[in-house]
């Protein structure tokens, strides 16, 4: 009971802070807003005030691209750690990230002219390509797949994958159309970019939510969650999908966000402990704080220029980490 | 009668062929040991009675059932298995880990019945947890967390518990320990017990029936005063043993390289 009650207050201490940040997301930016913009600009929207413009057709959809992606990105990093036993595990680790920027790179280079859709068709064809390689590669050697294997192998192919997307995008000068998937961010996201993205996040999330029981036998060996009487290949691979889904739409629609896989699962454990059906809805909350926190930080700190989003997840987020590290490790 | 029985069995691991044409059969009801020196496949033969490789050839018997033929969601409900020592689940705490021995009884996302708590509060107080249920196993010491894995194979309630070298790594109190809880299991629980050990004095002392491999090929089987003799010794670990009597059980004394020919 008291671990439930504990799961609720962070819950929704973490729902009250993403709603601060929203309010605070869509209010501010380059240019100020009212409340009274704000309102009207969802509720009596009027197409020729340019505020009241920003505010529904830029800084509200931006707002929500931050979300999905924050918890996109957060969701499929905890599903790694948990299917390769890997603490340090996130979609950029296990190189599927690069899959995905390599076959944006190449849809740049050979089909300049194709639509946001073409383009992210391209990008998560790369995750899944890329998770199945890796997977393939790192099952080579032995019946069942090892987790340092399953790394190592990611980031052979993340190297491989990065120095053919860098190669093609000097030789065809791409570099400059390339700059934003490198440096990632969620401000040129727009409406029709969330119509034909968003729903694909959301069923990754479903997903992801669904799975979450079953990841709580990921604490186990192979063997031992066999004698246990499950079948955790089924569960392997609906999670990897899942991942392909989240990643591959992510980077499509952001470029390659370092940390938030990484650290915001890791923040959730330390919070609440050990149990995925609570460290899941946990980390997809607080990943869409992380990012939308850094994305608020990344237009209003130095107006009107746009600071590097991943730049403020990791100047935000790392020291918090380590903070978090120190203290858990004091209590041990 | 005989709960587990292989029959012909070779089985490759690694694209080597570890066991060869193995045929044994395991009483129900006792405490059976597997011994062997390093690498003649124990760990192996333990894996593939306990369905966790598959045979090259020939058929494991669960209960006179062709255990390649059932569930393993059945399998499960007949025999737990602990394996080698892992470090893993290392964040847990003790009650959280002794809760997955109820998997085998829970539909997916059914929540604990009355009787899943009752047989996990037994298992920790079988394994004498109770005061460390709440405690994380990365903080307890290494025979401790051996109890909190055996407990969760005791909540799992089947009839037969396979270990596979349970206490490797143990000072010998904790040895002690862990070796007393599994005796106790077979004495007052019935439970049948297949396990490889190391310690030929710990599988002299605590076990009914003995099976010696070599070079993954059955040596001999049989009760514990049969296979503990000095010519059997000789031929398994290449040792010169002196075996004295205790409590009508045998003991090796001391041992030595042995410089003779094995037959």
């Amino acid at each position: 009971m008291n671990q439930r009650l504990k799961f609720s207050i962070h819950l929704i201490i973490s729902l009250l802070l993403l709603t601060v940040l929203i309010i605070l997301s869509i209010r501010f930016g380059a240019n100020k807003n009212g409340s009274s913009t704000v309102f009207n600009a969802i509720f009596h929207f009027q197409k020729n005030n340019i505020d009241q413009q920003i505010v529904r057709n830029i800084r509200i959809p931006r707002v929500i691209g931050a979300i999905l992606i924050g918890a996109a990105l957060a969701g499929s990093g905890a599903l790694m750690q948990s299917i390769t036993k890997n603490p340090m595990a996130d979609s950029g680790i296990l190189g599927i990230n690069s899959g995905a920027a390599l076959m944006l790179t190449i849809s740049f280079a050979f089909f300049p002219h194709l639509s946001t859709q073409g383009t992210t068709i391209f990008s998560v064809f790369g995750a899944a390509f890329t998770s199945v390689l890796v997977f393939i590669i790192s099952s080579l050697k032995k019946s069942q797949t090892s987790p340092t294997i399953l790394v190592l192998a990611g980031m052979a192919i993340s190297a491989f994958f990065t120095a053919i997307s860098e190669g093609l995008a000097l030789l065809l000068h791409l570099k400059q159309d390339l700059a934003f998937w490198h440096f990632g961010g969620v401000s040129a996201v727009s409406w029709t970019q969330l119509k034909n993205l968003g729903p694909w996040i959301a069923i990754g999330i479903v997903i992801l939510l669904f799975l979450a029981p079953s990841l709580n036998l990921l604490h186990l060996s192979d063997d031992s969650i066999k004698s246990l009487g499950r079948n955790i290949n089924v569960i392997r691979i609906l999670a990897l999908v899942c991942v392909v889904i989240l990643s591959g739409i992510s980077v499509s629609l952001v470029g390659t966000v370092a940390f938030v896989g990484l650290i915001i699962p890791h923040i959730a454990k330390f919070l609440i402990g050990t149990d995925y059906r609570q460290i899941i809805p946990l980390t997809l909350i607080l990943g869409a704080d992380l990012t939308v926190c850094a994305d608020l930080i990344a237009r209003t700190i130095n107006p009107p220029n746009e600071t590097p989003f991943g730049l403020i997840i990791s100047l935000v987020g790392v020291p918090f980490f380590i903070y978090l590290a120190r203290k858990d490790g004091n209590n041990a | 009668m005989d709960i587990i029985e292989t029959k012909d069995v070779c089985v490759s691991y690694e694209k080597k062929l570890t066991i060869h044409d193995l045929s044994i059969k395991i009483p129900k009801g006792q405490i059976t040991t597997l011994i062997g020196p390093n690498g003649c496949g124990k760990s192996t033969l333990i894996r593939t009675i306990a369905h966790l490789l598959k045979p090259s050839k020939g058929t494991v018997f669960l209960d006179s059932q062709n255990i390649a033929q059932k569930k393993i969601s059945d399998i499960a409900k007949e025999m737990a298995v602990l394996p080698q020592t892992n470090n893993l689940a290392n964040d847990l705490t003790v009650q959280e880990l002794v809760t997955f021995g109820r998997i085998p009884y829970r539909k997916r996302f059914a929540s604990m019945s009355k009787m899943d708590h009752e047989k996990i509060d037994w298992a920790l107080e079988k394994a004498s947890l109770q005061d460390l249920r709440d405690r994380r196993l990365s903080t307890l010491s290494g025979g401790q967390r051996q109890r909190a894995w055996i407990a969760m194979a005791i909540a799992q309630d089947t009839d037969t518990i396979i270990l596979d070298e349970p206490t490797t790594y143990l000072d010998l109190t904790h040895q002690l320990d862990v070796m007393l809880l599994i005796k106790e299991l077979n004495e007052k629980e019935h439970r049948t017990i297949i396990m490889a050990l190391h310690d030929l004095n710990h599988a002299a002392r605590f076990s009914d029936q003995l099976i010696a491999i070599k070079k993954g090929q059955l040596q001999v089987s049989g009760p514990v005063q049969k296979v503990i003799t000095q010519q059997n010794l000789r031929n398994i670990f290449d040792i010169d043993a002196k075996i004295i009597e205790d409590n009508s059980r045998p003991m090796i004394l001391t041992y030595d390289r042995w410089r003779g020919e094995t037959v």
